[in-house]
């Protein structure tokens, strides 16, 4: 089993499992040449944005055993364990409990400790299981591993192979002013100077943490078992708006969590289109939905969590103190979505498209509509239907719409007409036989204006004779 | 006897209907399907950029299609809400009524709902000329029963002008338009065309020439037919 990306040439490998390892497959290699080797290989792609987003969220489960952490490349993490590991009963017990923690998660690792970050990262990979390296000891180490272990790009390691330096020792062993003098010009990931240097700890390479996103919870624990959350919501959004205000941020989604005394709990969650922290405007999204919550037996624990965090400057809009009216408008789209939802309230816009049904498509009201709308060129009806409904002709001509025709159980005579426009099928979308369709505009004799086609041509070999529908009306 | 005069045109009352008002108006389709109400209603919104909530209910949307942006030509946002219930559908009228932001609020109800009553569009006027937003009921197959609506119209398609370069095709789409009962102006009838360029509905009095447009185009039948 291995798993590909694409690359320039075709698929590559990407990762391998244990299995297809010993077969031989090499990551990095393509995948036709691999199958070559072991036919019987199953590839899978790698989903590379969910596993970086995978190993930041393990950067911060990592938080457990120091307080510095951070992602190292695409398959690493980084722990500045210094004056945390005796916490743990030293060094060795301390990773031990960390393989034995990752393994519960199902993961396999490979870890070692070292002084540096370089020293580190090269003897988790190439080193021995569980290493640990003194400070006196690096170069020691470090002398018996490939050059591949200073974190050097494939070109450098090659040249580096060609110059018959295999190891880091032969590479401490050549001297530095000739070193120094090949590769004087080289980017930090081509420098086996500056990077042999990181790992010995002549050059400083610190771990900058990353913050974990701060989380804005507040929480109302009941005495006795009650059933309606209602009297407690404003305390709880006020007590929320409050945390949010002093860290400048406002919330795009709230979960109201209701942990029932039987062991159950409830979820319900609303949305904004625009990042709030007004208390009032907040409470009333959850107006006339409490009632969804079942209580059973009553609960005694309310969370109100806030979630989507996003910068929020208090901006004063006019000098007057007037009413804004963007904020009053993303209000109402609240409001209607939380109690409607999603489906129900939407935003229209245009598309490129000559097809009148994909003309049109429907955003949710709480996305951001696009900038720039195309126009359409042609007199286009002001109701569509959502089905073209098929039309009885009563009295057909050789060209142009019908004369008579019956729709919805009543006879129309057509007084005036305008077209045919013709609209050709999206080759690149519809199905092979599908019809043209001519369109016209026409006026029946009490003055109504409808949008009638006919969906295809006489003759032209495709599913019998052609069809009459009405599509839409005109004003 | 004086005393029994009643006048037919109260003091404050307009000779003409004042259209883009900020109140609620009531306007009844001739013809359910018919688009000509939409075009009337879209004609005398008043000019802006300010967004349109648009509230269609299930059966309305089922038997007449949704408003296609295509057709309306309208360079404001449009936010549309789709629902089943005339409950509902008020409700969302009622909080888009709150909202200063809005350039109108435009429902469309099927037929007769119990919730549709007296109290319901009392709320309704109430609220839209507190706001001054104008809102618009669109009613079709419905009956004009007890309203609190300021304007009630009904409206029907008129045979539309002439084409200025095809004989055979409508032209500039006409309404005949009938105001049949007003708070501030008199009632009438009256045939309604609307200039894009201007922005203005021209209201012509409806003088009994209206046989006269039917036959209009009858007279010009394709030779083909």
């Amino acid at each position: 089993m291995v798993l590909a990306r694409a690359a320039q040439h075709g698929p590559v490998v990407h990762a391998t499992n244990r299995v297809a390892r010993l077969a031989g497959v090499m990551p990095g290699s393509r995948v036709v040449d691999m199958r070559a080797i072991c036919p019987d290989m199953q590839v899978a792609y790698a989903d590379q944005a969910a596993d970086r987003a995978a190993l930041d969220r393990l950067v911060l489960w990592a938080r457990r055993w120091c307080p510095w952490t951070v992602r190292d490349g695409d398959d690493g993490i980084i722990l500045d364990t210094t004056g945390a590991d005796h916490l743990l009963g030293g060094e060795a017990a301390m990773l031990i409990e960390m393989e034995t923690q990752l393994s519960l998660l199902g993961l396999t690792s490979r870890l070692a400790v070292a002084p540096t970050w370089g020293a580190a990262w090269a003897l988790a990979r190439y080193g021995s299981v569980r290493a640990i390296c003194a400070a006196d000891q690096v170069a020691v180490k470090l002398g018996a591993l490939p050059v591949t272990g200073l974190r050097l790009d494939g070109q450098t390691v090659l040249l580096l192979r060609r110059l018959g330096l295999k190891t880091i020792g032969a590479l401490i062993d050549v001297p530095r002013l000739s070193l120094t003098r090949r590769f004087a010009r080289a980017a930090l990931a081509a420098n086996p100077v500056l990077r042999l240097d990181q790992a010995l700890g002549n050059l400083a390479e610190p771990v900058s943490s990353v913050d974990a996103a701060p989380r804005f919870v507040v929480q109302t624990r009941l005495a006795e078992p009650i059933f309606d959350p209602t009297p407690y919501l404003p305390a709880l959004c006020a007590d929320l708006c409050d945390l949010l205000h002093q860290a400048g941020q406002g919330c795009r989604r709230l979960y109201l969590t209701i942990y029932r005394t039987d062991g159950d709990v409830s979820h319900l969650d609303v949305a904004t289109s625009a990042p709030s922290r007004d208390p009032v405007h907040l409470h009333s999204l959850f107006r006339d939905r409490l009632d969804r919550i079942n209580p059973g037996f009553g609960f005694d624990l309310i969370s109100l969590e806030a979630g989507d965090p996003a910068q929020m400057q208090g901006i004063q809009t006019n000098l007057t103190g007037g009413s804004d009216d963007d904020l009053h408008l993303s209000q109402l789209l609240d409001r209607l979505t939380a109690r409607f939802g999603d489906r129900a309230v939407t935003r229209p816009i245009l598309r490129a498209s000559h097809i009148p049904e994909r003309a049109e498509a429907c955003l949710p009201a709480l996305a951001t509509p696009p900038a720039l709308m195309p126009v359409p060129a042609n007199e286009r009806p002001i109701r569509l239907l959502d089905h073209p409904e098929e039309i009885r002709v009563l009295y057909a001509v050789p060209e142009g719409p019908p004369a008579q025709f019956q729709w919805r159980r009543q006879t129309h005579r057509v007084v005036r007409y305008n077209g045919p426009e013709r609209i050709a099928p999206e080759w690149w979308k519809d199905r092979p036989g599908t019809r043209l369709r001519d369109y016209f505009k026409v006026e029946d004799q009490a003055g109504r204006r409808l949008w009638l086609y006919r969906e295809g041509l006489h003759e032209d070999g495709r599913d019998g004779d052609p069809r009459w529908f009405v599509h839409g009306m005109f004003a | 006897m004086s005393l029994l005069h009643i006048p037919k045109v109260s003091a404050g009352q307009r000779d003409r209907p004042a259209l883009a008002q900020p109140v609620l108006s009531e306007a009844f389709a001739e013809t359910a399907w018919d688009a000509a109400v939409l075009g009337f209603v879209l004609a005398s919104l008043p000019a802006g950029q300010r967004p349109v909530l648009w509230v269609q209910d299930r059966l309305s949307r089922k038997e007449t299609g949704g408003p296609s942006l295509a057709g309306m030509r309208m360079t404001r946002p449009l936010i549309m809400v789709s629902l089943s219930r005339a409950a509902d559908l008020l409700w969302a009228m009622e909080e888009g009524l709150r909202c200063q932001a809005l350039g109108a609020v435009i429902g469309e109800i099927w037929g007769d709902p119990a919730a549709l009553d007296f109290t319901a569009t009392k709320r309704l006027a109430l609220r839209s000329e507190a706001v001054a937003v104008p809102c618009w009921l669109i009613r079709r197959a419905a009956s004009p029963n007890l309203s609190a609506a300021r304007d009630r119209w009904r409206i029907a398609a008129c045979p539309s002008a002439q084409h200025p370069q095809d004989a055979l095709a409508p032209g500039a789409p006409r309404w005949a338009v009938d105001l049949f009962r007003s708070r501030q102006s008199k009632p009438g009838a009256w045939i309604a065309t609307y200039d894009r360029a201007a922005d203005r509905v021209d209201l012509v009095a409806a003088t009994g020439d209206r046989t006269l447009d039917a036959a209009d185009g009858a007279a010009r039948q394709r030779a083909t037919g």
